[in-house]
């Protein structure tokens, strides 16, 4: 007797926001090609009860200055490139990479601490160089973050890049220089449902529409954390799914900064020996995360070795693939 | 899923009788449905509403020992699809799958390195569970002699994979009574495999690819032949497929309460994949949505390790998280003179700071407090993390035995409690530090 079997579907009444990275000549930037994120109708990948339009995908993060402080299983896979933002950006794109992201390091008042006017020439010669979206980070201290967004914004007028990331404590300069120049913003809160929801209301309020913000919830790697943001991102993804509406922004993961931060990824020696071969561990530290965050909702993931691209890419199309 | 306690008073004599030790029925039923007080304290049930009541406290996934003794495996017996709805119970078992068809100094190898291998993190040992041994010779003497040669060599659980029957039973002759797994009862073989399974006292995987509802009349098949310990292959190898049917498989137990699946599931994703590289995010993925035995192709502690890390950070209980022990850490080989730095005992902020300090070379040292594993504003908020916490930890940590200054560095976050800190530490310097650990070593280039 052949048992019947009636699968229980989940009715859902909500959807993420679909987001435009990236504009191109027609739509008032000079982007080659734009990167839609966002617009699902189901939990990742779960496609026999709802639609998801956009995949997920892969952001390369390269840096405006060489990277001294990068594992060296990253600095090997690189090479020369570090020593140029704009041909990194080049080789980024040729390892298909489907946005840039930049972070402007040497604006660090403990590093180079260089200028707006050094930040808007670094942005332009990345810009030169590759066609696709850009993600433009600050060195992540407030008064340097808002210096140098601010005159890459005015400079790159309706391109569409995202600027991170804006907080709760300091997010207002950041949502008026994209507002007044056609650009998105990453609104990025500590792990946490309510404040990320928050920050979202606030910066809305400031007129951006929804439509331009993505939503940061902060990145534990593998080991470090990486339970709380996986639970915070199902949360955030149930409640957008479930209809409210200052929850659906798509989530961007910076994984590589934190995977290749860990102990794991950057040390090789008096390490144990089960913790196994360097590289092929750090891989997988870096893959491991990413797709683990897939898994809670993550659209765009930040990813700093090349080979992660093809890896996590894959991954996402054998996710997809029916 | 449990009756509420409405339901279950449906169920009781309604007579009110007190007998029980409460004034009404209504009151016993709450109480059995918290599951504070037994159903035999009520003398007048009847059999029927026993029968109902036990029927609705078997659990909608069936918790499956694989083994026995210290090294056994239990999987299943979760209750939510989320683990933030309230915790996933029972990691997934990990094997490694060796083949009969290795030579046997090889084969005898290879169990060791799995019997052996061990990794601490977070303080707790981690370590793969067992191996799964599948019968590639297709001959029941070399299966059964390589299984009595694994046997020899480790306690930790089997899985083992046949289809042959006979191969099977001379396998678990070998096995000591320690209750492998067996892989698997088919539509084709249940029938012995069943019997098997009785007779070695075993669970029992059954597989019916691609078709649940046929999955559902196996198992229901191999049940009604005795077997109450089962474990699912629906049979899906792909990333897609595999994520699908595992959640539906975990929706029907706990949303339908479905039984004829109620119960954990064995993947293999090893089995589509040529790479090492595609097994480890496939075996991640099964990890974190829902598998309960996960039989690897690959044995590499570069891949171990992390899917032991994720399994760990996954099956860590949200609501009791993970903390490390008080006390006075070195990072870096830190001198008499070293700075010293104060946070709490929960796990995450133990390592998001202890990672900063390492991360920047500058030797320090980190004195933790119990905060009961609490983070620092939440643990300040509680009072498990103030002046008084702080100072405490400073004496029973007996830090002025280790450094020659005194100067302590508090977290930015709580700043407000340095006035009284400096009452509780007469003498110190109390330093403000960053308020996320990320700037710590920036903060730590500027500490003289």
């Amino acid at each position: 007797m052949p048992i019947a079997v009636e699968i229980p579907k989940e009715k859902w009444t909500g959807r993420i926001r679909e987001i435009t990275l990236g504009a191109t000549a027609d739509e008032g930037g000079t982007r080659k090609k734009t990167v839609t994120v966002g617009g699902e109708s189901t939990l990742p990948f779960l496609t026999f009860e709802g639609e998801i339009p956009n995949p997920p995908v892969v952001a390369l993060e390269i840096q405006d200055r060489y990277p001294d402080d990068w594992s060296t299983v990253l600095k090997d896979a690189w090479g020369d490139v570090l020593n140029d933002p704009a041909a990194w950006a080049t080789r980024a794109e040729e390892y298909g990479a489907d946005i840039i992201a930049l972070k402007l390091q040497s604006a660090h008042t403990e590093g180079d601490n260089t200028d707006a006017a050094h930040a808007v020439d670094t942005v332009k010669s990345v810009l030169a160089a590759t066609g696709l979206p850009l993600i433009v980070y600050g060195p992540g201290q407030p008064e340097k973050d808002n210096e140098v967004l601010v005159a890459v914004a005015e400079a790159t007028t309706g391109e569409r890049i995202a600027l991170g990331n804006c907080e709760d404590k300091n997010y207002r300069t950041i949502v008026a220089a994209a507002l007044a120049n056609n650009h998105l913003v990453i609104a990025k809160s500590p792990i946490d449902v309510n404040l990320a929801k928050q920050l979202n209301i606030l910066i809305s309020d400031m007129r951006l529409e929804l439509d331009r913000i993505l939503m940061d919830p902060t990145t534990g790697a593998l080991g470090y954390g990486l339970e709380y943001v996986y639970s915070v991102m199902e949360r955030l993804r149930i409640a957008g799914l479930t209809g409210d509406k200052m929850t659906q922004q798509p989530m961007i993961c910076t994984v590589g900064e934190e995977a290749w931060r860990t102990k794991e990824s950057k040390v090789n020696e008096g390490v144990p020996t089960a913790w196994g071969d360097w590289e092929r561990r750090s891989k997988n530290w870096e893959a491991l995360t990413a797709t683990t965050l897939l898994q809670s909702g993550a659209d765009i993931v930040v990813l700093r070795h090349p080979e992660s691209v093809a890896r996590v890419k894959e991954t996402v199309a054998s996710l997809l693939a029916q | 899923m449990g009756l509420s306690g409405l339901q279950i008073y449906k169920l009781l004599p309604k007579t009110n009788c007190k007998e029980c030790g409460f004034p009404t029925c209504l009151a016993f039923g709450m109480k059995l449905a918290a599951k504070q007080v037994e159903l035999s304290a009520c003398p007048y049930v009847s059999e029927e509403a026993k029968a109902q009541l036990a029927a609705a406290s078997v659990p909608p996934i069936r918790l499956v020992t694989i083994g026995t003794g210290d090294k056994k495996v239990e999987v299943g017996n979760e209750t939510v699809l989320f683990r933030h709805e309230k915790t996933f119970f029972h990691q997934p078992g990990l094997f490694v799958r060796l083949k009969d068809t290795l030579a046997l100094p090889e084969f005898e190898a290879a169990v060791e390195q799995v019997r052996d291998y061990s990794v601490e993190r977070v303080g707790i040992l981690l370590g793969v569970d067992g191996i799964a041994i599948e019968n590639a010779s297709g001959d029941a003497a070399t299966f059964a002699k390589y299984v009595a040669a694994a046997r020899a060599k480790m306690e930790q659980p089997f899985v083992l994979i046949a289809s042959d029957a006979t191969a099977m039973d001379r396998a678990l002759e070998q096995t000591d009574g320690s209750a492998p797994l067996i892989y698997a009862a088919t539509a084709d073989n249940w029938k012995e495999m069943a019997d098997l399974a009785t007779k070695h006292k075993a669970p029992l995987a059954v597989r019916a690819d691609g078709d649940l509802s046929a999955l559902a009349e196996l198992a229901e098949q191999v049940k009604s032949a005795g077997v109450e310990n089962i474990v699912l292959d629906p049979g899906a190898r792909k990333p897609h497929d595999t994520l699908v049917v595992l959640t539906q498989l975990r929706r029907l137990a706990l949303k339908s309460n479905f039984r004829p699946l109620g119960y954990p599931i064995v993947t293999f994703p090893g089995e589509d994949f040529e790479s090492e590289e595609d097994e480890v995010v496939l075996a991640a993925q099964h990890i974190a949505k829902y598998a309960g035995v996960i039989v690897l192709n690959h044995f590499d502690p570069a891949a171990i390790y992390p899917l032991l890390a994720l399994r760990q950070n996954i099956f860590t209980d949200p609501q009791k998280p993970i903390q490390v022990s008080p006390g006075l850490y070195e990072v870096n080989n830190p001198t008499p003179d070293s700075p010293l730095l104060v946070t709490t005992n929960f796990s995450l902020t133990y390592f998001s700071v202890a990672g900063e300090v390492e991360g920047s070379g500058k030797p320090s040292w980190l004195l933790i407090a119990d905060a009961e594993g609490m983070s620092v504003l939440t643990g300040w908020a509680a009072g498990k993390f103030d002046a008084e916490k702080i100072a405490k930890s400073v004496k029973q940590f007996d830090v002025l035995g280790k450094i020659s200054h005194k100067k302590i560095v508090i977290p930015g976050l709580v700043s407000v409690i340095s006035g009284e800190l400096e009452e509780e530490l007469p003498g110190w310097d109390i330093l403000v530090g960053p308020r996320e650990a990320i700037d710590i070593p920036t903060y730590l280039k500027t500490w003289n």
